[in-house]
């Protein structure tokens, strides 16, 4: 499925990550997975959420730079090769990927998370090879 | 031997004083062939003539850098430009640059001046001489250049960076003396130490000259240690020629400045009234041996004293301590004269960032480094990172273009820098610097 995932701006400054924490523990919403991508002078903090709208509604009047972009959510097999599996088909049809980050669903599922540079190519390149993505495990969903 | 010029560097104050006023009324008169001065002294009713006591130039106008900018470029100009030799000039993207021209005798005046200042601390013609500064139309090149080659030492004019070729130019050719920017001597230093040599066994280094950036007497020392040998403070601004305005002698105590090319004043930089020997002032200068474009009254804004008291090299001008400061809000960095509106003039044309900023100076691994914090707008932000390095780079390159030195360039939250209230400071000096010397460019 395509989600919307919630980044924030964030300076590489002590407790600021503590904060956005905080801010989103207060409103109620829970971080399903999250990842940071960080230079040596700031980070984006990438976030799966339940809500983001409330997300980026709580941040933005807390004066973060928030914004939500569209990652495709891919349950997989939580065992060995499966993401192998993936990427092999994604390289094999030339989906260029900008970043990918995964957590554990439970002991049987894991979740990736895809930010292609062409989400809609990679959809139909995920869609086209259903088959063979599920062939390799027990319950692809996408 | 210890004078360049010794019936000019001993004289007593009387005849020093007795010169001054000569050349100042000469300096006046030519002056008054410059579009500028000649309408100012017209209307002020300024005659040289009635001058015969160096007070008397208290009643003199003061000349700023705004009036050779708004008057660029040959508003100060005395003489046809065929007459003219040579200009030197700053990179001023900003506003007008400054610009100062020089006949043939102001380029002879001010090679003999840099002479005696490199005599005056130490420097001999049996040295061989490394000149590691820009060339070109920053001054701290071609003013070291023509002081050196009038001395009679043997110049190498390596100019700036490449640090292996340095080492390799100093253990060639036998380097004895060395100039260079202070920041630059640790980097020189750390070369030699990864190629495995020592500059006090390896090198035949007897002396260095620093200057055109501000570092402390702790700086100072610590480069002295790593060379083993002494260095010298040298001071000059390129509206006073550049290099070998005031120079230290042996006794590294204040820099002696040559009072029989210029007039020095130091006075209250809001009041404008002359403050006492030993007080802080505001450094204020006249040319007196200059023709092709004399300055009155130059107000440096460099903040110094006068040191009181007589020095032990027997020589009578008098000394100006480091400059500690600025009556204005430049800074140099790396040898660079930066406006933080040189700053803002760039951030502004980048709409992706806000109008607020904030520079720090501070030293990162012994090397002074310019940080500049921008606030990323809230509504560009979209989650991309290369986007944001990409912007990162755009700045620094923008900046880099605009102040001639590369700064550090940090992007912050919106809303994270102190919002300014009228004149906020926009710069913060984490350099525990005294400086000292500023003839950049």
């Amino acid at each position: 499925m395509i989600a919307k995932q919630v980044s924030v701006f964030l300076e590489n400054k002590s407790g600021r990550l503590n904060e956005v924490t905080q801010i989103l523990g207060d409103a109620g919403i829970n971080i399903s997975a999250f990842s940071i991508a960080d230079t040596s002078d700031f980070g984006v903090l990438r976030m799966i959420v339940p809500d983001p709208e409330k997300a980026v509604e709580v941040l933005r009047d807390h004066d973060f730079s928030v914004q939500t972009t569209r990652v495709i959510l891919l349950n997989s097999p939580n065992q060995p090769g499966s993401l192998a599996a993936t990427l092999k088909i994604l390289s094999a049809e030339n989906v260029f990927l900008e970043y990918l980050y995964a957590f554990s669903m439970n002991e049987n599922t894991a979740v990736i998370v895809i930010r292609p540079t062409d989400i809609d190519k990679c959809m139909e390149v995920i869609n086209r090879n259903r088959e063979a993505l599920e062939s390799g495990g027990s319950h692809f969903q996408i | 031997m210890i004078y360049w010029e010794k019936e000019l560097e001993v004289l007593s104050r009387k005849e020093l004083e007795k010169i001054q006023v000569e050349r100042l009324r000469k300096t006046l008169s030519q002056a008054a062939h410059s579009p500028y001065y000649g309408e100012l002294f017209r209307k002020l009713h300024i005659t040289p003539e009635k001058i015969d006591r160096v007070e008397q130039i208290r009643e003199l106008p003061f000349t700023t850098k705004q009036d050779l900018r708004d008057h660029y470029p040959y508003g100060f100009l005395t003489l046809p430009k065929r007459d003219i030799i040579r200009l030197h000039s700053s990179s001023g993207t900003t506003g007008n640059p400054t610009v100062i021209f020089h006949n043939r005798h102001d380029i002879s005046s001010w090679a003999n001046l840099m002479a005696r200042s490199l005599f005056c601390a130490g420097v001999r013609d049996t040295d061989v001489f490394q000149n590691i500064v820009g060339y070109g139309l920053f001054t701290g090149g071609l003013g070291f250049q023509y002081g050196i080659e009038r001395l009679g030492a043997l110049s190498i004019p390596a100019g700036a960076g490449n640090s292996q070729r340095q080492i390799k130019l100093m253990r060639d050719y036998g380097t004895t003396v060395i100039h260079a920017i202070p920041s630059y001597l640790g980097r020189l230093y750390e070369v030699f130490q990864a190629e495995g040599l020592d500059p006090q066994r390896d090198t035949e280094l007897r002396l260095l000259v620093i200057g055109a950036e501000p570092h402390t007497e702790e700086q100072r020392r610590r480069i002295e240690e790593m060379f083993g040998v002494k260095a010298f403070n040298s001071f000059g601004l390129s509206e006073m020629n550049g290099p070998g305005v005031a120079f230290e002698c042996e006794y590294q105590s204040g820099l002696h400045i040559w009072e029989d090319a210029y007039m020095v004043e130091i006075v209250d930089p809001q009041t404008l009234h002359p403050v006492a020997d030993g007080e802080y002032g505001e450094l204020v200068m006249t040319t007196l041996d200059r023709e092709g474009m004399p300055l009155v009254r130059y107000r440096t804004r460099d903040i110094t004293r006068i040191l009181p008291g007589d020095c032990p090299c027997g020589r009578t001008h008098r000394r100006i301590d480091r400059i500690t400061g600025r009556s204005d809000d430049m800074f140099i960095i790396k040898g660079c004269n930066v406006y933080p509106m040189q700053i803002e003039g760039v951030l502004l044309k980048i709409p992706e960032v806000g109008a607020d900023y904030l520079i720090t100076l501070d030293t990162l691994n012994g090397s002074d480094e310019m940080i500049v914090e921008v606030e990323v707008k809230r509504d560009w932000f979209n989650g991309d990172v290369a986007r944001l390095d990409k912007l990162t780079r755009q700045i620094t390159n923008q900046i880099r273009d605009e102040v001639l030195t590369k700064p550090i360039v940090r992007l912050v939250e919106p809303g994270s820098i102190p919002k300014s209230e009228g004149k906020a400071v926009r710069v913060r000096d984490l350099r525990a610097a005294l400086k000292a010397g500023n003839y950049s460019a």
